[in-house]
């Protein structure tokens, strides 16, 4: 889905020159691959990690025969934003006010996501869908519906944060330029225990310590590369554990209990 | 009767050795298979080694039948390709370092194969090494940085710490401190060969600590954008990356493997093959350098292209002695130039004067 994403926004922006056409083309065609995902676990109850893989290298190959023309091509970056006066505040301006527009919607998107879980009737329904499906299904919700929006979203999403490869980070398209960041998602999910505001910490944390490495290589500091790339998953693991802990006291949520499992209304 | 059927064979076995050898040399096309680390679309490496795979095809027409694989990472995949490679062609080119021991293992099971490894340094009798003297490359960029360096600071962004890239930064770093004693350089390893947004990271980073001359031994044309944008100044890496950084683009090091691969194949049609170590450089035509940009004074754009003319003419080594190891220990002494093996083709170690810790 990212990667789909990066080409399409390449591509759009190549032609246009509208970043905002740029990336709503990402956003479609993250959407239009995990609708994909969607058709195929939802109305045709494939198993959704065999699913997954399956359209990763799917669009992988498919954006690596797509952009074969492209990767000739530059474009013209999306700039940071300087917001006046505010950016000109030592050191809180640079770092806080300007910034690139994708990462002002990227904290735009986190808040949007929560106020739609924790403040909304359909949020509401979504998170008991995840946690009981029969449940939901029982009292009338259509589980197939809500689970397919959501994974369009998901989708969007993704086709978004590839298009800021390459629409913000590097302006060429290159054959698998995610490098498998992709995945990192499903680390990031883990790591925020499902708690969208905790997604921040966690996304800083993994992207900061991946260019502090290169920072601290510069510096010549003695720390090996390899374990400050190993520190994120580190940290992962260690919140996995310790939620295992707390659930053991009390009843907690966190977790959906109907993750990757199939919903199929007449069972 | 005996007699009879023996001469039957006989005759039978020299008509079938006639029209083997008839067949070898017009009919049946040589089967020449690729094995890349990269897509042929990163305008770096495996791009210049497609290239010369085009140059040869065109120049062998139907004489050669070329299958090349992308994306082969260095693992036990690349022995699962390298083997089904060798099951259905003649002669198997794996164009990176990373294939050498699964080059060699494949190669002892099919001795009727012949293969060709680039850049590493194990030989067989049926796996020839090839590479070119990149480091000549970078003894002209290094000049061109340490003249255009106004901070002093070199940034290096490095893929993995293997000989060919050592080399490279040795190169570099004693070329640039010949013409600005002062001059430093910073190295930042990115353990990968194509990551367009990390290598992307790791110019920032670079930048952001005070380089102003970048030089990469990554695939992609990440950094070249990122010195455009920055203006800062980098040299093309394998190929010509002048559309991505017109202005940053000082030169590049071309990498020209065409007539080579041409050559090879060629050897195997005629039946002359035979196991060969090639270490070719500038003298051979085998390294070439970008157009220099016109942004570059003229003082430095000479004393480049003086540099290019005495590596062609075999008249200067890049490392040239006394040359000390980082550790102080002597290498070179007072004139010594190195030998290809060991000292070339195992480097692992950082000239003195880099102040950078050496990768373990």
């Amino acid at each position: 889905m990212m990667i789909v994403g990066a080409l399409l926004g390449f591509i759009v922006q190549f032609h246009t020159g509208n970043p905002f056409l740029a990336v709503f083309a990402a956003l479609l065609g993250g959407m239009a691959i995990s609708s994909i995902f969607a058709f195929l676990t939802q109305f045709l109850l494939t198993n959704q990690v065999a699913t997954g893989l399956a359209l990763t290298l799917f669009g992988l190959g498919f954006s690596a025969f797509a952009g074969r023309g492209y990767t000739e091509e530059t474009i013209v970056l999306i700039k940071a934003i300087h917001i006046p006066v505010l950016s000109d505040i030592p050191f809180i301006g640079p770092l806080v006010f300007s910034m690139n527009p994708l990462v002002y919607l990227a904290f735009l998107m986190v808040y949007l996501v929560w106020w739609f879980l924790f403040k909304t009737k359909q949020g509401l329904i979504l998170r008991s869908i995840g946690d009981n499906h029969d449940a939901a299904h029982a009292i009338g919700h259509n589980v197939v519906r809500y689970r397919f929006m959501a994974i369009l979203f998901g989708g969007a999403m993704a086709g978004v944060g590839g298009a800021f490869l390459s629409l913000v980070q590097v302006p060429i398209w290159g054959e698998d330029m995610t490098a498998g960041r992709g995945w990192i998602a499903l680390g990031l999910v883990v790591f925020a225990s499902w708690q969208p505001f905790r997604i921040i910490l966690g996304a800083i944390l993994f992207g900061g310590i991946t260019v502090l490495q290169l920072h601290a290589q510069g510096f010549d500091i003695r720390i090996s590369a390899q374990y400050l790339s190993m520190l994120p998953y580190l940290a992962t693991i260690i919140i996995l554990v310790s939620l295992r802990i707390r659930l053991k006291n009390k009843t907690n949520r966190t977790v959906p209990n109907c993750l990757g499992r199939i919903f199929h209304s007449t069972s | 009767m005996s007699k009879g059927r023996f001469s039957s064979i006989l005759k039978l076995s020299v008509l079938s050795a006639v029209l083997a050898f008839t067949s070898n040399v017009s009919a049946d096309p040589v089967k020449a298979a690729f094995v890349y680390i990269g897509p042929t679309g990163d305008h770096g490496w495996t791009y210049a080694h497609d290239e010369g795979v085009k140059y040869a095809k065109e120049k062998l027409g139907d004489d050669v039948i070329v299958t090349t694989i992308e994306n082969v990472a260095e693992n036990s995949d690349s022995e699962r390709v390298i083997t089904s490679l060798a099951r259905k062609n003649d002669i198997v080119f794996t164009t990176s370092f990373g294939y050498m021991n699964p080059t060699i293992k494949v190669a002892k099971r099919y001795p009727d194969v012949k293969f060709e490894h680039a850049t590493g340094y194990m030989l067989e009798d049926n796996v020839s090494v090839y590479s070119a003297r990149f480091y000549e490359g970078r003894h002209v960029i290094g000049k061109i940085a340490g003249r255009m360096t106004e901070s002093n600071v070199i940034g290096y962004i490095a893929s993995f710490p293997i000989p060919e890239v050592i080399r490279g930064i040795n190169s570099a770093f004693l070329a640039a401190k010949s013409v600005n004693p002062d001059v430093q350089i910073k190295v930042v390893w990115v353990y990968s060969w194509y990551d367009p947004g990390k290598e992307a990271d790791a110019a920032n980073a670079l930048i952001a600590q005070g380089a102003d001359v970048l030089m990469q031994h990554t695939d992609s044309t990440a950094a070249m954008t990122v010195a455009e944008e920055k203006g800062v100044h980098a040299f093309g890496q394998a190929s010509n990356m002048r559309e991505w950084g017109p202005n940053a683009q000082l030169t590049g090091i071309i990498n020209d493997w065409g007539p080579y691969y041409a050559d090879r194949i060629a050897a195997v049609r005629d039946g002359t093959w035979t196991s060969s170590d090639t270490f070719a450089g500038v003298q051979q035509g085998m390294v070439k350098f970008a157009p220099m940009n016109n942004n570059m004074p003229t003082e430095v754009k000479n004393e480049a292209m003086q540099a290019i003319i005495d590596l062609s003419m075999g008249a200067i080594h890049p490392f040239t002695g006394p040359i000390n190891k980082q550790d102080g220990s002597p290498w070179l002494a007072e004139g010594e130039t190195p030998p290809n093996f060991p000292d070339l083709l195992t480097m692992d170690f950082y000239v003195e004067g880099i102040d950078s810790q050496y990768p373990n």
